[in-house]
This record gives structure tokens, C-alpha cells and sequence, in this order.
């Protein structure tokens, strides 16, 4: 890159890409903001392409393009809408290139998760919930939102130590199940199988799953096809956790 | 009628609290809340209707669909942050538990009807978004035309 302004651009553009896919944004979103950002920055004939592995992008008339590859996921809407308020805020000149970049790098390595308490809390009173709107048992609401709780709690910790993907969906469903048979063994709980579907929603793979048919039905049929085996993975996680606790009670 | 009641609040509260595991900011909860509320009142009346799952399951994410977008351009916010949410009470977690219960325990008959349902329910959420797509589309096409706002904001859209 010949000329600083432009190298700048890129970075930044590049950077906030990276940081929407790995929280969980779909891929129209991300290349319409990168496209956005560059034109915004004087650059309107930029080329980009975003898959949900990496990002490539060159500026025409510029020789060396620029790759960034994506190697993290989770999901965090809240830096995806940030990202998204920081785009807009260039959009309007309220903030330069360079505060932008700072700002990405701040977001980057701050998140603002909602505490660990809240976050139990929450998955407890979706088991709950949901489990009396799917199946209208409302004598097990109170032992789902416990077992939900648990749930979520091991899945969090798993995710926390061991970073393997799809291990911390699996354990946990598997402790959904063992935890919902023991409830109804000593009389705590009356049907294992509601309480089961409801403890499994606060994992359920909802963002994959969601970006999975909004990508294909906008083209990127790479990433689609990507995040739908994703969403695949930890639904079969999920399933095959249950699975192997009720084969074997 | 009791029963109902009781399960749109539950629902509010569900997707509120699925919401906050997934890091939705603040100020997009309340309203992601009510979009899944008023979209499973939609599926119930429709199953109250006798109309079937398909269509049910149909109207309500076509719902989601086009109130998603429309909180996202009143809040400036992106559409995820309400859709995601809001399909939670959608998700066919009943049927995809039996298809798996019955394949554990060598029930495959049974177990692949259940598959065939959540196959449809699938199906036509997925088609569901894909008809709020269109209608969402059609809306910014029209605005387009007749406000000057909207024609500024979206001068380089490539959909259009």
C-alpha cells in the first residue's frame, strides 16, 4: 500500500469485520459495512469478500490486497451493534479513521457480557418458561428452572476451561438429562421429558441457525452451507448427549 | 383463555431472558420481547384456527420478519438483535426431543415422523423469513420512490 490514508482504511475496515463475524454476524452485513466504511473514507471502489473463515479485500488501483482471517466464534450481539453505531458515527464524521480504529481495538478487548449471576438467572427462567408454554406442565417449572440453571452454568464453565467446540453442549445436555431422571426418580419432578426440553433451549444454537438461512437465502452460499453444519454440529451435540443418558437408564 | 395469557407472558419473559444470554444490548430487550410475543400470539390464534403447524409456524416468523425490520430501522440498530430472540418460542424443541428419544430407545418409525415434523416446522419458518424478506424489500423500493430521506439513505443499495 502506497499511501498511509488508505493502508489505515484497510485496517480498520478489516478489523471491524473480523470483530462482527466473530460475534455472530451474517455475511450480507459484514460486506455491506466494510463496502460502507471504505467509501465512506474515500475509497467507493473498493473490492471485498467475506467468508466466515476470513476476509479479503483489496482497493483497485492499489497493488497488495489485504487478508484477515477469522479464527474465533462466539456470539456477543452487543459488539456487532457497536461495530455498527462506531460505522455510523464515521458515516456522520463525528468520529476520524484513527479514533475509529481505536475504538475497535477498546471493543476488542472488552466485553460486556451480562454478569455470570444474571446470565444463570436467565437461563433458569427460560427453561422454565419455555417449558410451560411447549408443554403446559406447571408443577415442573420451578425443578426446570433449576436444572436450566445447571445446565447453563457447566456449559459456561466447560467453555471457559476446555475450549473444544461442541464438548460443552454435549457434557451439559448430558447433565440436563441425568439431572431430569434423578428429579423424577426422587419424586422432585413428574415428567423427565418436559423437563429435558426445556433445560436444552438456553442451548440451543439459535444464532448459527438463524444466520445460516439468512445467508444462504442472500447468496453467500459458503457461509451458509458453513454455519448451517455448525448449527448441525451442536444440535447433534445436544442430541446425542440425551441420547446416551436415555439409552442408558 | 387463562392459559393463554399465562403463556404470552411466559413467552415475553423467555425471550426477554434468551436475549440476555445471547448479549443483546439493553435497549433492544424490551422490544425483541414484545416481537416474539406478538408473533406466538399469531402461531396460537392460527392453531386455535385449525389452520396447521405449517401455517402457523409460517405467519408467525413472517411476523417476526417484518417487525424485526422495523424496529431495526426505528431503533438504528441491527435486525438480528430482535429476530434471534423472538424466535425462540418457535423453535420446535418438543418434536426434535421425541425424534431423538425414539431413535435412542429403537423406535425409528416413530422417530422419523417426528424428523418429518420438525423438517416442516423448519421449512416454513425458513420460508417465513424469506416472505418478510420480500415484503421488507418492497417497503424500501417504495419509500424509495416517494420520500427523499429514504432515497438519500439507501442511493447505493445494490438490492434496489
Amino acid at each position: 500500500m502506497t499511501n498511509d490514508q488508505g493502508h489505515l482504511m484497510i485496517k480498520t475496515a478489516l478489523h471491524a469485520g473480523r470483530l462482527m463475524i466473530e460475534n455472530g454476524s451474517e455475511i450480507a452485513r459484514v460486506s455491506d459495512t466494510i463496502s460502507r466504511i471504505a467509501s465512506n473514507a474515500g475509497y467507493p471502489d473498493s473490492k471485498v469478500y467475506v467468508t466466515i473463515t476470513g476476509i479479503m479485500m483489496s482497493v483497485s488501483g492499489e497493488e497488495n490486497a489485504q487478508i484477515e482471517p477469522v479464527t474465533s466464534r462466539s456470539i456477543d450481539l452487543e459488539k456487532i451493534t457497536m461495530v455498527n453505531d462506531l460505522s455510523r458515527d464515521f458515516a456522520d464524521h463525528k468520529i476520524t479513521l484513527a479514533q475509529f480504529e481505536e475504538q475497535l481495538t477498546v471493543l476488542d478487548h472488552h466485553s460486556h457480557y451480562f454478569p455470570l449471576w444474571i446470565q444463570l438467572l436467565s437461563a433458569g427462567i427460560v427453561s422454565g418458561a419455555l417449558e410451560v408454554v411447549f408443554r403446559h406442565n406447571y408443577p415442573d417449572f420451578l425443578v426446570t428452572c433449576v436444572i436450566g440453571l445447571i445446565g447453563w452454568g457447566i456449559f459456561y464453565v466447560i467453555n471457559r476451561v476446555a475450549k473444544i467446540r461442541f464438548l460443552s453442549e454435549f457434557l451439559a445436555s448430558a447433565a440436563i438429562g441425568t439431572l431430569a431422571i434423578l428429579a423424577v426418580r426422587y419424586h422432585l419432578g413428574t415428567n423427565a421429558d418436559d423437563i429435558i426440553i426445556g433445560c436444552v433451549m438456553p442451548l440451543v444454537p439459535g444464532v448459527p441457525l438463524t444466520n445460516a438461512v439468512r445467508d444462504i437465502l442472500s447468496g453467500d452460499l459458503v457461509s451458509g452451507i458453513a454455519r448451517g453444519m455448525e448449527a448441525l454440529m451442536s444440535a447433534i451435540a445436544i442430541g446425542s448427549g440425551i441420547a446416551m443418558i436415555l439409552q442408558a437408564v | 383463555m387463562l392459559k393463554l395469557i399465562t403463556d404470552l407472558i411466559l413467552t415475553y419473559i423467555g425471550t426477554v431472558t434468551f436475549g440476555v444470554l445471547m448479549n443483546v444490548p439493553r435497549r433492544s430487550l424490551n422490544l425483541g420481547g414484545w416481537i416474539g410475543t406478538i408473533s406466538f400470539l399469531a402461531y396460537r390464534l392460527c392453531i386455535a384456527a385449525n389452520l396447521g403447524i405449517a401455517v402457523a409456524n409460517l405467519l408467525g416468523t413472517l411476523i417476526i420478519g417484518i417487525l424485526s425490520m422495523q424496529a431495526a430501522r426505528y431503533k438504528r440498530m441491527p435486525v438480528i438483535n430482535f429476530n434471534i430472540p423472538a424466535l425462540v418460542p418457535f423453535v420446535p424443541g418438543g418434536q426434535a426431543y421425541q425424534m431423538i428419544k425414539n431413535f435412542a430407545l429403537g423406535n425409528v418409525g416413530e422417530a422419523i415422523s417426528f424428523l418429518l415434523q420438525v423438517a416442516i416446522i423448519a421449512g416454513s419458518i425458513a420460508f417465513g423469513f424469506l416472505l418478510a424478506e420480500m415484503v421488507n424489500r418492497m417497503q424500501t423500493k417504495l419509500m424509495v420512490q416517494f420520500s427523499s430521506r429514504w432515497s438519500h439513505e439507501n442511493r447505493n443499495n445494490p438490492k434496489l
